[in-house]
């Protein structure tokens, strides 16, 4: 024993250290901070009552709308593409890794530009239908299918292969094992990381800011900034970011129960 | 695609159930199966032994192709099921397989576990599948648990289910992975009174096992396997109670008596234990 501290007291020591830090951090915040000012721009009350309900019945609304439709169409292509990619037939693989490096690798802002601006201009004509929503269930599917598709495929295999095996010599094909044995555990095996993306998804639905939309049409990003710029302050922000964090907190934590869950029964 | 080719006598005639001719199986340069050659006749148990290692699972992973063979020739009730122009769906149906690890979907409860593949495959009605299911649920002593879900049953209940879930298709023939290897030795009678049931119901088994005493009672014939070849067949008691070969007799020997296989041969020198004899087979 050469150190003059116990293991205890050194313990204690760094942890008193890390707690003064903390509160040293908050104190400097508070007296930095221009609080009135804080306020002035962010928390006006009745700029905020003003707000309602129109930030819920269609601006929130709007959001779930884009990020559901996206979800739903990016789910189906991502199965699709997670499919691919365990094919055995060489090509599908190829096209299906391409695709996953593709959508993976480019910003989903691109994606949008490129659904809501370029298309139309080098196919006019083209419609791409379900107008703005259709839109951005493509732009937003498009890109949440390749990530959908790496995750599904993870847990297509972590399905045991007995239960393949087993589902084959009781005469089920290929296809219909797939259909009826192995897939349904699979969706059950990634219900968390999936929730997941439907989290990242619900914050990426902003993006439709880009597309050029209709009032009737703003999601809450788009709804909060246009009310900033006409009421010259930023309360309008602030609630929108409330309206995400509602939905997006409460999603998180059934992500980590769901993941307790499934970690207790391996 | 599939066309099905049916031999012409798949009824009542003395062709043997199972017919295995010149088996042979590598997995890249590991050769498992080394040209097995084995007749099983209709209602006849079978018991398959040997070390790990011997190619006695693959063998029967073969029989519905599981595996597929190198070369070689499997038949079931005369179709040949290693012809690439065989629906190999259409003859995994009349053959039933039970799996070391279970292999219960364990999405499902009991009973639909036993009526999907009834309503997928064999497209039966909701309400016979349903009489079905009940029926072999029965027969495996397990009524009461038709509600449940795998993860609640013991090993012992879960491969009991597995056995019906084989058996509401029909089979003509089953096939035994290591049934009770999986289970913790008080559960091993309850299945393996399960499959003495079904021998004794006349139907054709094909069960790679560890349980001697099994093999002894049940079986028609043992076929003693080592090294990816059937080194000796014949009577269950004349295999297990008089062998013949001497790889046969160590193995038995070593399975018989515990306290010699709790080592391997390799952990030198450390045992008590006197050695077993000094060939070096296997």
């Amino acid at each position: 024993m050469t150190s003059r501290l116990t293991r205890r007291q050194r313990r204690r020591v760094s942890q008193g250290i890390q707690y003064a830090v903390f509160v040293a951090a908050l104190i400097l915040i508070g007296f930095l901070a221009d609080w009135d000012r804080l306020q002035n721009q962010f928390a006006q009350k009745d700029l905020a009552k003003e707000l309602f309900p129109d930030i819920i019945t269609i601006a929130l609304r709007n959001t779930v709308v884009y990020t559901m439709s996206g979800f739903v169409f990016g789910l189906v292509l991502g199965l699709i593409i997670a499919l691919m990619r365990l094919s055995s037939v060489a090509p599908y693989r190829w096209v299906a890794s391409v695709y996953i490096e593709f959508f993976r690798g480019l910003p989903a802002l691109l994606i949008f530009i490129f659904v809501g601006v370029a298309v139309p201009l080098a196919f006019p004509g083209t419609q791409i239908p379900g107008g703005t929503y259709g839109k951005v269930a493509l732009g937003l599917g498009l890109v949440a299918a390749a990530y959908m598709a790496e995750t599904i495929r993870a847990g297509i295999q972590a399905v045991p292969k007995g239960q393949m095996e087993a589902a084959r010599s009781l005469g089920f094909s290929h296809a219909r094992a797939m259909v009826s044995v192995i897939i349904p555990q699979a969706l059950r095996i990634v219900i968390p990381p999936l929730t997941n993306e439907l989290v990242l998804l619900f914050k990426d639905s902003s993006l439709v800011l880009f597309l050029g939309v209709t009032l009737e049409e703003r999601e809450l990003t788009k709804f909060g900034r246009d009310l900033a710029s006409q009421t010259a302050n930023s309360t309008p922000i602030l609630v929108a970011g409330l309206c995400y964090l509602i939905v997006t907190v409460p999603l998180s934590l059934v992500v980590r129960r769901l993941e307790a869950r499934a970690d207790k029964a391996r | 695609m599939s066309r099905k080719t049916e031999t012409v006598d798949s009824m009542g005639t003395d062709r043997p159930e199972i017919e295995i001719r010149g088996l042979h199986k590598s997995f890249g340069d590991n050769e498992v199966l080394r040209g097995i050659d084995l007749d099983i006749a209709r209602g006849e148990v079978v018991c398959v032994i040997g070390p790990s290692g011997s190619g006695k699972s693959t063998l029967l992973r073969c029989v519905n192709l599981l595996e597929e063979p190198t070369s070689g020739q499997v038949f079931v009730g005369g179709t040949e099921v290693t012809d690439l122009d065989v629906d190999i769906d259409a003859v995994r149906r009349r053959i039933g397989m039970v799996f070391q690890q279970f292999n219960l979907f364990p999405h499902l409860n009991v009973t639909e576990n036993l009526t999907l593949p009834q309503r997928r495959v064999l497209r039966r009605s909701k309400a016979r599948a349903a009489a079905v299911a009940r029926e072999n649920l029965v027969r495996v002593g397990l009524a009461d648990k038709a509600d449940a879900y795998p993860a609640q049953l013991s090993g012992g209940q879960q491969q009991r289910v597995a056995i019906a879930r084989a058996l509401v298709m029909g089979p003509e023939v089953m096939l035994f992975d290591e049934p009770t290897s999986a289970l913790d030795p008080e559960l091993v009678g309850e299945v393996l009174s399960v499959m003495r049931l079904l021998a004794a119901e006349g139907m054709t088994m094909m069960v790679v096992t560890h349980e001697m005493s099994f093999a002894r009672e049940v079986a028609d014939r043992v076929v003693f396997m080592d090294g990816g070849v059937i080194v000796e067949h014949g009577p269950a008691a004349q295999v297990v109670g008089d062998p013949q070969h001497e790889r046969t007799r160590n193995f038995l020997m070593r399975i018989l008596d515990p306290a010699s296989t709790e080592a391997p041969v390799e952990d030198a020198g450390v045992d008590v234990r006197k050695p077993v004899d000094g060939s070096s087979e296997g």
